[in-house]
């Protein structure tokens, strides 16, 4: 059953790959702020919100209700 | 701070959007014939068109092409935004576009003609997948090379599903494919009978968790939110389901083989981490359906919105149905049966296809600059396409209880109660009844394409949409701001993905080949490697794809061993390149068909195969009248037997050179014997090979006598 243990290596390492991505992910401080981001996702359509974004933060206080 | 001005990609959107919608027909339209043929055996029309060949097709044509190109679609179009950004290079994009429907084309020729390694979802030959794994990198390299010239410093959680996606769908293709080629269009896979078994239910079922899930829940937390105009309900929820998932997700493969020959502590491990999944799952379909908190009113008027709930209400059913089929005491019950084949159609139907033809609702018009052309086409296809799954699912999970009870039942005198011709008739009105349900789901579909065709003609592609957004600073100080941080997020996905392709590659070559072969050295030593003539019967089992209906594998219950004989052993499969345990019994278990009671006449295969239904009335099998007519190839055989010998079946030196001596004179023997039973055939016919590998299926161990 040695694919067995072939396997289980092979899994450990994508897991230990995805372990180093999620440690980069958190001291990049990509989880600093988990409120912001799912907000921002949807005004980049608008024509004109580019010159508003450029301060991060705009929307963070307030989600729009459209 | 400079804001730049660049242009969103969107005709490489579109093409994808077409692919997705031609093949997503195609794909239903083989599905929807492959189910008639279970209805109606005389559909079964040519070698070509055989239910054993064409059923690849429906399940490559939906996974992949369907499926696949839903995937480039919404990855494509939702990246460039999350990382404001166009694509890294249009070339990449053209030629992962390209590429891609090159391999679907190659895939719908190639499985047709009986080219296949008969694993499942991984059927295409060994060139073919070579192409895939090139084309894999050129959108990985796209991808990445995107989100490193983002805009936008935080990735968006869909990102890092389109990401997990890339990498294990790479890791699993490789690993999986490891095959050594016998001829351009034919190879036998590197690992042999359970090791086979192990590696490609890994593959199997992580298939399922990374390219139908993780790119789709990918997909979800961009579209739904996009489509509801509000924030996900939790972005915590997402990332903490996100790293939870795909930490189990991998180890949860071998729940496809419980009580199969697999050790039992491995399939401890898959059912334990099934499981476990339950609860990333419910968190990814608890936080889409919560997006629409307060909202639900317009749920009723917007039909996007509609389509959506359906998919992630299927996704939630579908993992939910999943970690209980991996309880064994369940999927003693439901494995074999069409109870599975109903549940992974809540999930394709449900969730896979509602999520694409609510994301295509939603993208055609704004790619076109135009409203949707038909609101109403939209709700009729949505009612169409919600009816259609309950039309097919409903039959079958009736017809995979019912097909499950019958085979356990025994009557007052010890003896089972039905035999297995008997519950594949009494399934027949169910077959029916889901082909009325993919018919009713493939014509919402095709009202799809005429509302999307009206809508395209209306509109006017912007190929290149503007936007602007700020540059990203090059420095980024993190509040720990130490120096290898920087060191590492000038390159960072690049490198980890690299290192770890080049770590895996080179791991896999150097330890499958010493590893693999040295194990498959026989635990029972009455188990002899095929003669040249079962070889090349065996290959033309493979090649007519009966795995697809018959499974070799039989489960220690009692209902089974008095059905089929002793259960089977892993030692039996040592020289079983590949593996042919099947997954689905529409037809009896295979696995002893050449010993004690199941023991048949060569005249009665012959008679059978010819015309299944003069041997067994009501057989819902095709027929193969051209075995009778065709010449067995044995130019390959040699090459066959050098390869089996490569990967340590031990035939004697320089075996390849007389193995076709050998065949002859067993083809003689069988051609010899038909003659008795007054059939004519001659020996080099591919007939007799089949009937050869048939009547040696289960011989190498002494069996106990039932009764």
């Amino acid at each position: 059953m040695s694919a067995l243990f072939v396997l289980i290596g092979i899994s450990i390492l994508v897991a230990g790959g995805f372990l180093l991505a999620f440690l980069w992910s958190v001291g990049n401080g990509q989880y600093d702020d988990d409120y912001t981001p799912s907000v921002r996702m949807l005004f980049d359509q608008e024509k004109n919100t580019a010159a508003k974004n450029e301060t991060e933060n705009i929307q963070v206080t307030t989600p729009t209700t459209k | 701070m400079q804001v730049e001005k660049f242009y969103y990609d969107n005709r490489i959107v579109k093409n994808f959007a077409y692919a997705t919608i031609l093949w997503g027909v195609v794909g239903m339209l083989a599905g929807l014939w492959v189910a008639l043929q279970l209805v109606f055996p005389s559909l079964n029309i040519t070698q070509y068109g055989t239910f054993g060949r064409l059923r690849p097709l429906h399940t490559n044509a939906v996974i992949f092409a369907f499926v696949g190109n839903g995937i480039f679609m919404g990855v494509y179009y939702s990246l460039q935004r999350l990382c404001k950004a166009r694509m890294y290079s249009d070339t990449l994009s053209k030629i992962h576009f390209w590429g891609w429907q090159l391999i679907i084309v190659a895939a719908a020729i190639t499985l047709p003609m009986g080219i296949t390694t008969s694993k499942e979802y991984a059927e295409l030959e060994w060139p073919i997948d070579i192409a895939i794994t090139l084309i894999w990198v050129v959108f990985g390299w796209n991808m990445f090379g995107t989100i490193l010239k983002r805009r936008e410093r935080h990735l968006y959680v869909a990102i890092w599903f389109y990401i997990a996606t890339f990498v294990t769908v790479a890791v699993l293709h490789i690993v999986n494919s490891f095959a050594i080629p016998v001829s351009f269009m034919k190879s036998y896979s590197w690992y042999a009978g359970v090791q086979d078994a192990l590696v490609q239910w890994w593959y199997g079922h992580n298939a399922v968790a990374f390219f139908l899930t993780t790119p789709y829940l990918g997909l979800m937390y961009y579209f739904m939110p996009k489509a509801a105009n509000r924030p996900v309900y939790s972005y915590r929820l997402s990332i903490i389901h996100f790293w939870a998932l795909i930490f189990l997700y991998i180890w949860a493969g071998p729940h496809h083989l419980l009580y199969t020959s697999l050790p039992n502590w491995a399939q401890s491990l898959g059912v334990v981490f099934s499981f476990m999944l339950i609860f990333p799952s419910w968190g990814g379909m608890i936080n889409g359906l919560l997006t629409l908190r307060g909202a639900w009113d317009r749920v009723r008027d917007d039909v996007i919105l509609k389509f959506m709930v359906v998919a992630v209400t299927a996704y939630g059913m579908a993992t939910f149905e999943g970690p209980m089929l991996s309880l064994k005491n369940v999927n003693a019950i439901s494995h074999f049966t069409d109870w599975i084949v109903a549940h992974v159609h809540v999930g394709a139907l449900g969730w896979n296809g509602m999520l694409t033809f609510g994301i295509l609702y939603w993208l055609i018009p704004r790619i076109f600059n135009t409203p949707l052309y038909s609101k109403k086409l939209a709700a009729n296809h949505f009612w169409l396409g919600t009816l259609g799954i309950v039309f097919y699912a409903v039959p079958m999970y009736w017809a995979g209880f019912t097909q499950s009870s019958m085979w356990k039942q025994f009557t007052e005198s010890g003896q089972l109660k039905y035999s297995f011709l008997e519950t594949v008739t009494y399934l027949k009105p169910f077959y029916a009844m889901r082909s009325l349900g993919g018919t009713l789901y493939l014509i919402g579909a095709l009202i799809m394409v005429y509302n999307i065709y009206k809508t395209v003609k209306a509109g006017k592609l912007v190929a290149d949409e503007a936007a602007e957004a700020p540059a990203l600073e090059k420095e980024y100080h993190s509040h720990q701001g130490e120096h290898w941080h920087r060191w590492i997020e000038r390159k960072p996905v690049q490198m980890l993905v690299a290192s770890l392709i080049v770590i895996l590659i080179g791991g896999v070559i150097e330890m499958v080949p010493t590893f693999l072969i040295k194990s498959n050295v026989p635990t029972i030593s009455s188990v002899k490697p095929y003669t040249p003539l079962e070889l090349q019967g065996r290959d033309i089992y493979v090649r007519e794809g009966c795995y697809v209906c018959h499974s070799q594998m039989i489960r220690p219950f009692r209902s089974e061993t008095e059905r089929y004989g002793e259960y089977s052993k892993a030692g039996e499969f040592v020289y079983d390149h590949p593996f042919q345990w099947g997954s689905k019994r529409t037809g009896p278990d295979l696995a002893r068909e050449g010993t004690g009671n199941l023991k048949k006449s060569d005249g009665w295969h012959f008679r059978h195969m010819r015309e299944p239904s003069s041997m067994s009335e009501g057989s819902i099998m095709p027929a193969y009248p051209f075995l009778l007519e065709q010449d067995l190839d044995t130019n390959s055989t040699p090459a066959k037997i050098r390869a089996m010998q490569t990967l340590g079946v031990p035939y004697e030196k320089g075996f390849d050179k007389e193995a076709n001596e050998a065949l002859m004179a067993q083809a003689k023997q069988i051609s010899n014997n038909l003659l008795n039973d007054s059939i004519r055939v001659a020996p080099n016919k591919e007939i007799i090979a089949l009937i050869a590998y048939l009547q040696r299926l289960g011989k190498d161990i002494q069996q106990p006598q039932n009764n």
